[in-house]
C-alpha cells in the first residue's frame, strides 16, 4: 500500500511537468494549428530564467573572512548579503520561487516575439514545414543557452525551509517511513494551480471563450470579425509562460542544462498524442497518467518481470494509442487523423 | 435486353439522426449513360461514395458484374473496373499532365502493387503514346509537360477525366463533371462525354445542369431525401409532375 | 527496343563517379582533403540519399532513421567480433538487419500518416535508443559502446591466421580500411547507392511514390494499394541508413547508442532539407556541407579567427571576431540551426532550388543583354 502510494506520488510530480508542457503544446496546436517543436525549448528557457536570477542575486564581491583569524582568508559574499544582511540571505534562498516573477514577463515577451517573428508565417504551411522550422528554432535557442551558460547542468536549490521531506505517511494514517520531498509536493500543487488558472481563463472569461471557439472552428471565429490574430499571439504567449513556469519550478528537481528541452519535448509529444491532439483536458490527464505509469514501471518488481519496461513504457503506450485510437484518450474525432 | 453492369439494391445509410439514403435500388445497364439528379442534400454524392467504397452502407449491397463492392477498399473497386471523377478534381498537382495520365495506366497494366524500380519511365513508350493520345482527346496535349497544379479548374476536370479514361473502365462514375465550368467548357465536356458514349462505356453521372443531363442521359433516376422518387427515360422524367415539385419547386424545365 | 541507359544518364553517372573519386583532389583546397572527413562525407551522403528516397518521394517525414543507422553499426561490429574483419559481410549484415528493423517499424508506423507517422517513428527510435542503453547492454555494451576486443572469437579469421596481440583492423581481403583505402571503399559504395537512387527516381515505382506524395486519395481510386509502396520505400531508405551505419563501423569499428538518438535522426532531416528534398543531388550536397562545416567550423577558435581577419584594421578585426565567434567552434550548431530556419522560411526547396533560381536569373539577364545588344546594333 505504502509503496503504491509512493509510486503514485512519484509519478505525479513528473506528471505535473508533462501536463504543463503538454498543455501549452496542445493550446498552440488547437488554436494556431501549429506543431511546435520549439515548445521544449520554452520549458528550458524558463528553467534558465531561474538560473539567471540566481546568478544575478549572487553577484558577489571578495571580502575578508572574519571567522578565520590566523591568516588572511577571503570569501565571495553576495552584495545582497553585504547590503541587507540576513534579509539578503533569505532573498537568495528564495531565488527559485522569485524567478516566477521574472519568468512571467520574460516568457511572455519571448512568446510574443516568437509568434510575431516566425510562427505566424507558418499557419498555412504544411505540418512538416512547421515541424522543421520550429525544430531549427529549438536548436538555435538551446545553442544560445549553451553559449551563455555552458554545457553542464547548473544545480538550483529549493528554499531551505522546504529542503527536507514530508512525512506524508502520517497524514494518511499509514504510519511513519513514507516520506516525500517537500519541493515535489509544492511542484504538484503549483502545477495544479497553473492548470486551474489556465482552464478558468478559458472557461470563464469572454476572451478565453473566443479562444475556445477558435479551437473548435477557426474560420468561423475569424469571419465574426474578431481579431483572431492578436488572440493567437496572446495564446502563444500564455503557452510560453506555462512552459516557462514549469521549467522554473522544475529546476530544484532536475538541474537544468541546455538540452533538457529536447528531452522533454519528445515526451510531451507523446503525452499530447496519448491525450488527444487538440484536447486540453486530455493533455492534462495523459500527463499525470503517463507520469504515474512511468513511475510504476520503474518499480523493481515490475522491472524484473519485464526488463527494460521503464525505458520504453511511454513510447509503447503512445504507439498502441496511435494504432488503436488515433484521436487519443479525449481527442475529438477527425483532428488530423 | 442489356446486361446489368451495376446493381445497387436496398442501400440505406444514416449519419447520426439523418437518413441520407433509404432503400435505394438502381440497375445500370451496359453501354448506357445513367443520370442521377435531385436537389441539394438528396444523397447523390453519398450514393456515389457507397459505390466506390468510400462510405460503408448500413444496409443493402452493391454488385458490379457479379462482384460485391460493399466493404471493399477503393483500390480493389478500381481494379475491378470502376473509375470515378470527383466533384473537386482529384489529380496529382505536383506531377506533369503526362505523368498524371501515365500513373493510372500503370495501375491498369500492373495491378494494385508492382515493384518496378528499375525500368525507366521514359522507356514506357506504349503507355506514353496512349497517354498522349488521351490528352489529345481531352484537348490538353499542348500542356502535357506542364504541372497539373497550374491548370484552370475546368482543365483539371478534363485531366481527371483523361486519368479515368486511360484505364478503359467498365463503369465510369462522374460527380458533377461540369460544375463551375463556363458554358464553353461545359459544351466541350458534353462533346467529350458523347464521344465516350459512342465507344460504349457505361456511365453514371450526377449533375445539376439540366442541359448536360438531357444532352447525355439515356436513363434518369431522381433522388429526393434519400429515396428514388422517379425513374425513367429523359422524356418521361421531364414531364413528371412529382419531379418538378420535388426538384424544381414547381418551375418548368 | 528500349535502351537501358540514356545518354544523359550515362553523363550524369560519369560526372558523378569522377567527382566522387576525385574528392581528395578538389576538396583539398578547402581544407577537407583528409581521409577521415572524406569518409564521413561519403557515409552521410549515403544516409541522406536513402532518407530522401522516403521523404523526398513520398513526403513521409521520419524522425527515427538514426535507429537504422545504429542497427547497421551494431550489426557490423558484431560481424567483426564473431566472424571476420573483412568488411563485406559486415556491410551486408548491417544493411540487411536494418532492412528487417525497417520492415517491422515501417509496417506499424505506416498505418498513420502526417505528424502521427513522424511521432510513431520518433517513438520507435527513442525506444531503441533507451533499450540500447539499458537492458540490451549485453548486445550493445551500453554507455561504453560496442568495441573490438582481443578475446573476440572471429571464427572465420581464426581458420586462416592465429590471433595476434593488439586489435586487428578492418580489411577488404587484406587491404586495410583506414585512410584512403577506407575512403575509396565508401566512395565506391556511395556511387552504387547513388546509381540505385537515380534508377528509383526515374522508374515507374518512383513516379508512383511521387504521386502518393501528391495525392494519396487519388492513388486509391486509381487502383493502387499505397501501403506496400510506402513500406518498400521505407525499407529501402532504412537499408541505406543501415548501410551508412555499417560503413561508420568499417572506418572506425565501434558502435554507440548515441548514434540512435532522435537528434541524430533530426540531423539527416536537416541534411536532406538543406540540400533540397526530392532532388537527386541535393541531399548529398546537404550532407556534405553539414559534415564539412561541422569539421571545419568547429575547429575555429578566437585565435584562428584573428588570423583570418588579420588584414583588417585592428578595431574592425576585433569587431569581426566578436561577431563571428559565437557561430563557430563550439557554437557551430547555432549556425546550423539558424541556417536551417532561414532555409525553411525562404528556400523550402533547399540549395538546389537556390541554384535553380539563380541560374534562371542569370539566363534572363543574359537574354536581356543579348536583346539589348541586338537593338543597339
Amino acid at each position: 500500500m505504502d509503496a503504491i502510494l509512493l509510486q503514485i506520488l512519484n509519478g505525479l510530480d513528473k506528471g505535473g511537468a508533462y501536463a504543463l508542457i503538454a498543455l501549452g503544446l496542445t493550446l498552440v496546436f488547437g488554436t494556431l494549428g501549429v506543431v511546435n517543436f520549439a515548445h521544449g525549448a520554452l520549458f528550458m528557457l524558463g528553467a534558465f530564467c531561474a538560473v539567471t536570477l540566481q546568478q544575478l542575486l549572487t553577484i558577489s564581491k571578495r571580502v575578508k573572512d572574519e571567522s578565520i583569524t590566523f591568516f588572511d582568508a577571503y570569501k565571495e559574499t553576495p552584495y545582497l548579503e553585504i547590503w541587507f544582511g540576513d534579509t539578503g540571505k533569505t532573498i537568495i534562498d528564495f531565488s527559485v520561487p522569485l524567478s516566477i516573477l521574472l519568468a512571467i514577463p520574460v516568457m511572455l515577451l519571448i512568446g510574443f516575439v516568437m509568434e510575431r517573428g516566425l510562427i505566424r508565417f507558418f499557419y498555412k504551411r504544411p505540418h512538416a514545414e512547421q515541424i522543421l522550422v520550429t525544430f531549427g528554432l529549438a536548436i538555435v535557442l538551446q545553442e544560445v543557452i549553451k553559449a551563455q551558460f555552458g554545457a553542464n547542468p547548473v544545480p538550483q536549490a529549493a528554499p531551505d525551509f522546504v529542503a527536507g521531506s514530508a512525512d506524508i505517511g502520517l497524514w494518511f494514517g499509514l504510519g511513519e517511513g513514507l516520506v516525500y520531498p517537500w519541493w515535489r509536493l509544492i511542484y504538484l500543487g503549483f502545477a495544479a494551480v497553473v492548470i486551474t488558472l489556465v482552464f478558468s481563463f478559458l472557461q470563464f472569461t469572454t476572451y478565453g471563450m473566443v479562444v475556445r471557439a477558435g479551437m473548435q472552428d477557426r474560420e468561423t471565429v475569424g469571419l465574426l470579425g474578431i481579431n483572431i490574430q492578436r488572440r493567437f499571439t496572446v495564446v502563444f504567449g500564455i503557452a510560453a509562460v506555462v512552459a516557462g513556469l514549469a521549467g522554473v519550478m522544475y529546476t530544484p528537481i532536475l538541474p537544468p542544462d541546455y538540452h533538457m528541452g529536447m528531452d522533454f519535448l519528445v515526451l510531451s509529444f507523446v503525452v499530447v498524442v496519448v491525450g488527444g491532439m487538440g484536447s486540453l483536458p486530455g493533455a492534462v490527464a495523459a500527463g499525470f497518467l503517463l507520469g504515474i505509469l512511468q513511475s510504476f514501471s520503474s518499480m523493481n518488481e515490475i522491472k524484473s518481470l519485464i526488463p527494460g519496461i521503464d525505458q520504453i513504457i511511454l513510447y509503447l503506450v503512445a504507439v498502441v494509442i496511435l494504432l488503436v485510437r488515433p484521436r487519443g484518450l479525449l481527442g475529438r474525432r477527425g483532428v488530423m487523423e | 435486353m442489356n446486361d446489368i453492369v451495376l446493381n445497387v439494391s436496398n442501400i440505406g445509410k444514416h449519419f447520426g439522426g439523418l437518413q441520407a439514403l433509404e432503400n435505394v435500388n438502381l440497375q445500370i445497364e451496359a453501354g448506357k449513360t445513367h443520370a442521377i439528379i435531385g436537389p441539394n442534400g438528396a444523397g447523390k454524392s453519398t450514393l456515389l461514395n457507397v459505390c466506390v467504397g468510400r462510405i460503408k452502407p448500413d444496409t443493402g449491397s452493391v454488385k458490379f458484374l457479379g462482384d460485391n463492392l460493399t466493404g471493399r477498399k477503393p483500390h480493389e473497386i478500381n481494379q475491378l473496373g470502376v473509375a470515378r471523377v470527383f466533384q473537386t478534381p482529384e489529380i496529382f498537382p505536383e506531377l506533369t499532365l503526362l505523368r498524371n495520365v501515365m500513373v493510372p495506366a500503370f495501375a491498369k497494366r500492373e495491378g494494385a502493387f508492382k515493384l518496378n524500380a528499375f525500368r525507366k519511365v521514359d522507356n514506357e513508350a506504349e503507355v506514353r503514346d496512349e497517354a498522349e493520345h488521351i490528352l489529345e482527346d481531352v484537348g490538353l496535349k499542348e500542356q502535357m509537360n506542364g504541372l497539373a497544379g497550374s491548370l484552370s479548374r475546368g482543365d483539371k476536370r478534363r485531366l481527371e477525366l483523361a486519368m479515368c479514361l486511360i484505364q478503359h473502365p467498365k463503369l465510369l462514375l462522374l460527380d458533377e463533371p461540369t460544375a463551375g465550368m463556363s458554358r464553353h467548357d461545359t459544351n466541350r465536356t458534353i462533346d467529350l462525354l458523347r464521344l465516350i458514349k459512342e465507344r460504349g462505356m457505361t456511365k453514371v453521372i450526377i449533375e445539376h445542369d439540366m442541359h448536360v443531363v438531357f444532352s447525355l442521359a439515356d436513363h434518369i433516376s431522381v433522388l429526393a431525401q434519400g429515396q428514388i422518387i422517379v425513374e425513367g427515360s429523359p422524356d418521361m422524367v421531364r414531364g413528371n409532375a412529382r419531379v418538378q415539385e420535388a426538384y424544381l419547386g414547381g418551375a418548368h424545365v | 527496343m528500349a535502351q537501358l541507359w540514356h545518354r544523359n544518364d550515362l553523363l550524369l553517372m560519369g560526372v558523378f563517379t569522377l567527382a566522387v573519386l576525385a574528392m581528395p583532389l578538389w576538396l583539398a583546397p578547402f581544407g577537407a582533403g583528409y581521409p577521415d572527413l572524406l569518409q564521413k562525407l561519403a557515409i552521410y551522403g549515403i544516409f541522406a540519399i536513402g532518407f530522401n528516397i522516403l521523404f523526398g518521394l513520398t513526403g513521409y517525414l521520419s524522425f527515427g532513421h538514426a535507429a537504422f543507422l545504429g542497427v547497421g553499426s551494431y550489426a557490423a561490429v558484431w560481424s567483426f567480433k564473431l566472424f571476420t574483419m573483412n568488411v563485406l559481410p559486415a556491410v551486408l549484415f548491417g544493411t540487411l538487419l536494418a532492412g528487417v528493423f525497417a520492415a517491422l517499424i515501417g509496417f506499424i508506423s505506416l498505418r498513420r500518416s502526417g505528424i502521427y507517422f513522424s511521432i510513431l517513428t520518433l517513438a520507435f527510435a527513442q525506444m531503441s535508443y533507451n533499450l540500447a542503453y539499458s537492458v540490451l547492454t549485453p548486445i550493445t555494451n551500453g554507455e561504453t559502446g560496442l568495441q573490438l576486443t582481443q578475446s573476440d572469437p572471429r571464427i572465420i579469421d581464426r581458420l586462416y591466421v592465429e590471433a595476434t596481440s593488439g586489435l586487428p583492423s578492418t580489411e577488404l581481403f587484406g587491404l586495410k580500411m583506414s585512410g584512403y583505402p577506407g575512403f575509396y571503399f565508401c566512395a565506391a559504395i556511395l556511387i552504387i547507392a547513388f546509381f540505385f537512387s537515380v534508377r528509383i527516381f526515374n522508374s515507374p515505382f518512383g513516379v508512383k511514390l511521387l504521386a502518393i506524395k501528391s495525392n494519396q486519395t487519388r492513388m486509391g481510386y486509381t487502383g493502387y494499394n499505397t501501403r506496400p509502396y510506402l513500406l518498400v520505400a521505407f525499407v529501402i531508405s532504412g537499408m541505406y541508413a543501415g548501410l551508412a551505419g555499417s560503413l561508420l563501423a568499417v572506418t572506425d569499428p565501434l558502435a554507440g547508442a548515441e548514434r540512435m538518438q532522435w537528434t541524430a535522426s533530426g540531423e539527416v532531416v536537416l541534411m536532406t532539407i538543406l540540400g533540397g528534398a526530392g532532388t537527386l543531388i541535393g541531399p548529398l550536397l546537404g550532407a556534405g556541407l553539414i559534415k564539412y562545416f561541422e569539421n571545419v567550423f568547429s575547429a575555429y577558435n578566437e585565435a584562428v579567427l584573428h588570423q583570418i581577419f588579420a588584414m583588417l584594421p585592428d578595431w574592425l578585426q576585433s569587431a569581426m571576431v566578436f561577431v563571428v565567434n559565437p557561430f563557430v567552434g563550439e557554437g557551430w550548431h547555432l549556425t546550423l540551426g539558424a541556417l536551417f530556419v532561414l532555409i525553411v522560411i525562404f528556400l523550402p526547396g533547399g540549395i538546389m532550388e537556390g541554384i535553380r533560381r539563380l541560374s534562371s536569373l542569370v539566363r534572363r539577364i543574359i537574354a536581356r543583354s543579348r536583346r539589348d545588344g541586338l537593338q543597339a546594333a
